[in-house]
């Protein structure tokens, strides 16, 4: 056990100190910030001024959204089906339809639009009806307070029960007058980002460990380490240390990434007003469309509700169930990784040198394409057949899964996909063991795929 | 006391027989050479000995008692396929094998401080391997092979690539390990070096032991009570000096010399030999023709490979 950790640490120190690492580690999240950042910063500073429909059944918000620099509001008082019908023709940039409600205090707006609408219109539709909203309960309670002088006046209490949360859910007006829900685009992004990612890194790290093992074979030095350690210490030893490389290499990425992105936009981006981010909401609406599933639906954060400067770029993030996403991509990475790492560790043992190992990789590389290949029908179609299938054989789940976290996947389909992952990896790495113990001593041969099923046997 | 011996250690590689009933003693606190032409079955003998792979037959002991998985800390084997991590600094990777060796760090460190001050090597520490000659790279090599004082030590052809200087050395530092009480088994083709160093022999061909012994011992077998004479030129033949039963090999002239191979039969001594010489001629040298490992060697291989060899 103290080997495997001496080759560990080995694998692990000359990877992370070399410069490419980093290089990537530099590059990564500015790359991934920038694509974060660019289009929301580009649609924050439009300055070309945008009106807004507004059709307010409750009466509460009547002239209380007040003109920005680039908003202009307009209140309209048809009813919502003919203002829908002559929206496209009406040139208004957006229509805000507050929907009467049977209580008296109203928490739901639904935005149409034509594209999707830019995140400080709905951030600040959401603070200018939440403020309002708050301030209306402020002052019922400070009536009754007057009213009933026996209660002592607890802050604290006030301030937890006039504390509001408005849906403004945004729906999309097609040519066809269609509508659509448009949340899932950040959704599509997520999962094509997500699946993305999870590709590069088993391909850059798996082929990292095939590297390293063909290394040892063309320098000579494998026969004395494994005269110290058994081959499928070093074999495993190596797969791990690479894998903690791919780890380290991720999560300085998600740190840096989220250092960059708040860094810039506190910089560049006005602060809002709300108190209450957009995480929350859309959660919740997304709990109302699929309540069984995964993994949108899993309770909803309370903790941000303290963040006072929450600026509309960050909120675009937050609405991001992170925990969950980091959390089953490190999951489907580190056993991903570990199957596929086996299946490059072996054929690094049987070849004698980079040049052999094209006939063995494609095997290996087809699934993970085809994966790749096959993401704009996952997206498509997130729970149908094709996805389902893909998301459960072992090869093409890690990228497939993650590409359909985001849009929600049922519990049971996720731990089938984490079963049937973990039973490969057993498998793989069984299997990698017998040829590459057979192949780090062998030199100067070709290898068939006759010869490897012979290896398997011995 | 044998440190370690095999008992019919047998082999098979798919339909290859690398190793066929190979039973080999090595006493202890000898310098052991295994030698046999290519493909014999040397370099799988050695990897069974390190548990790098388990031989299909056989048992293996070490010290009297069967061999077990940590007897590798008490053997040092440099291969002859060996390396470095070219990357890496010397003294990391002297640092880092040093403890697969089972070193804690606090004495592999001390040790190899120790060694590269006595190796005039210190300078190297924090160079990466690339940089270093190949006979530097060598040296490096030899120290992580003995750094965890073995008491076994394994080389596999260690001086092939070696140049004339750090060979010598590598030979010096093999029996002051010899010395200091190790046990060197080494396999090489090297007859020289094997006539220089090894007490001990095992000779290996188409997977078997054909020969196996003390050197001496071997040499005496093989000796064909052939003298070489030098005399002063005389007018006469030879043969017509010597009893019948005494067979010239060979005659010939080297300057003002006569010299000649002479085999005399087993029932006669040398004494008789000179002799028949002493009236006649005057006799400048006379030494026994001892055959040299190296003809051995020859003499084995090529007999056994006129037998009928089944596959």
């Amino acid at each position: 056990m103290h080997k495997i950790f001496l080759i560990i640490k080995r694998e692990y120190l000359t990877r992370v100190r070399k410069k490419s690492f980093l290089v990537m580690t530099i590059l990564g999240p500015l790359m991934m910030a920038a694509i974060v950042i660019v289009p929301i910063f580009l649609a924050t500073r439009g300055n070309e001024l945008k009106t807004v429909a507004v059709i307010d059944q409750t009466g509460v918000f009547f002239e209380k959204f007040k003109d920005t620099d680039n908003i202009k509001f307009h209140y309209l008082v048809s009813d919502i089906a003919a203002a829908k019908s002559s929206f496209r023709k009406s040139g208004d940039y957006a229509l805000l339809f507050i929907p009467k409600t049977e209580v008296s205090i109203p928490t739901n707006a639904i935005l149409y639009g034509e594209s999707n609408v830019s995140i400080n219109i709905i951030s600040y539709i959401r603070n200018v009806m939440t403020k309002q909203v708050e301030d209306m309960k402020l002052e019922a309670k400070l009536r009754d307070l007057q009213t009933d002088k026996k209660n002592p006046l607890n802050v604290e209490d006030i301030l937890r029960s006039v504390k509001t949360t408005i849906d403004v859910n945004t729906i999309k007006i097609t040519d066809e007058g269609k509508e659509e829900k448009s949340y899932t685009e950040i959704s599509m992004v997520l999962g094509m980002f997500a699946g993305i990612l999870i590709y590069f890194f088993i391909f850059m790290f798996g082929s990292q460990v095939m590297r390293g093992v063909i290394e040892e074979k063309t320098n000579r030095i494998i026969e004395v380490i494994i005269s110290s350690v058994k081959p499928f210490e070093l074999m495993m030893g190596k797969i791990v240390g690479v894998g903690m490389v791919g780890l380290t290499q991720f999560l300085l990425w998600v740190v840096l990434t989220f250092g960059i992105v708040t860094v810039v936009t506190s910089t560049f981006v006005g602060k809002g007003t709300s108190k209450h981010t957009a995480e929350q909401t859309i959660l919740q609406n997304a709990a109302k469309y699929n309540p069984d599933n995964l993994p949108l639906a899993s309770a909803a954060p309370e903790k941000k509700s303290q963040n006072e400067g929450v600026n509309a770029v960050f909120e675009a993030l937050d609405s991001v169930n992170f925990p969950v996403m980091i959390g089953a991509f490190i999951f489907f990475f580190i056993f991903g990784y570990l199957m596929y790492g086996s299946l490059f560790a072996a054929i690094g043992g049987a070849v004698d040198s980079e040049a052999d190992t094209q006939q063995f990789m494609l095997p290996i590389t087809v699934p993970l394409i085809l994966s790749m290949v096959m993401a704009q029908f996952f997206i498509m179609d997130p729970s149908g057949q094709v996805a389902f299938w893909f998301s459960v054989f072992p090869l093409t789940s890690p990228v497939a899964m993650m590409i359909r976290i985001p849009f929600g996947v049922p519990y049971w389909q996720v731990a089938l996909s984490m079963g049937m992952l973990v039973l490969t990896f057993l498998g793989t790495t069984w299997m990698a063991a017998k040829i590459y113990r057979t192949g780090i001593l062998m030199y100067g041969k070709k290898i068939s795929y006759k010869e490897l099923w012979k290896w398997l046997r011995y | 006391m044998d440190i370690f011996s095999a008992q019919n250690i047998s082999k098979q590689f798919s339909l290859h027989k690398a190793l066929d009933q190979v039973s080999i003693a090595i006493p202890e606190g000898s310098i052991f050479g295994l030698l046999g032409p290519n493909g014999a079955g040397k370099t799988t003998f050695i990897r069974i000995i390190n548990q790098i792979i388990a031989p299909d037959e056989g048992k293996l002991f070490y010290n009297g008692r069967e061999l077990q998985p940590n007897d590798i800390y008490n053997i040092g084997y440099l291969p002859e396929e060996r390396g470095l991590y070219k990357k890496m600094t010397v003294g990391e990777q002297a640092m880092y094998l040093a403890q697969l060796k089972g070193l804690s760090k606090q004495e592999a460190h001390r040790r190899l401080i120790y060694w590269f001050e006595k190796f005039e090597m210190k300078s190297w520490w924090n160079k990466k391997v690339e940089e270093l000659s190949k006979g530097m790279q060598q040296k490096v090599q030899f120290l992580i092979t003995i750094i965890h004082e073995p008491k076994l030590l394994i080389f596999d052809e260690p001086f092939s690539g070696f140049d004339p200087i750090n060979a010598s050395m590598l030979k010096d530092e093999i029996i002051a390990q010899k010395d200091k009480g190790a046990t060197v088994i080494f396999s090489t083709h090297n007859m020289a070096s094997v006539e220089e160093l090894c007490d001990h022999i095992a000779l290996i061909n188409n997977a078997r032991v054909v020969l196996d012994g003390p050197v001496r011992d071997i040499k005496k077998t093989y000796k064909t009570n052939t003298f070489e004479v030098a005399f002063n030129s005389f007018n006469g033949r030879l043969e017509s000096i010597l009893p019948s039963a005494f067979r010239i090999i060979k005659e010939w002239n080297d300057h003002e010399l006569r010299l000649a191979n002479i085999q005399i039969p087993a029932d006669t001594t040398p004494n008789n030999l000179i002799s028949a010489l002493l009236p006649v001629v005057t006799i400048h040298s006379f030494i026994e023709l001892i055959p040299s490992m190296n003809d051995i060697f020859i003499r084995v291989v090529t007999e056994k490979k006129s037998e009928p060899v089944l596959l």
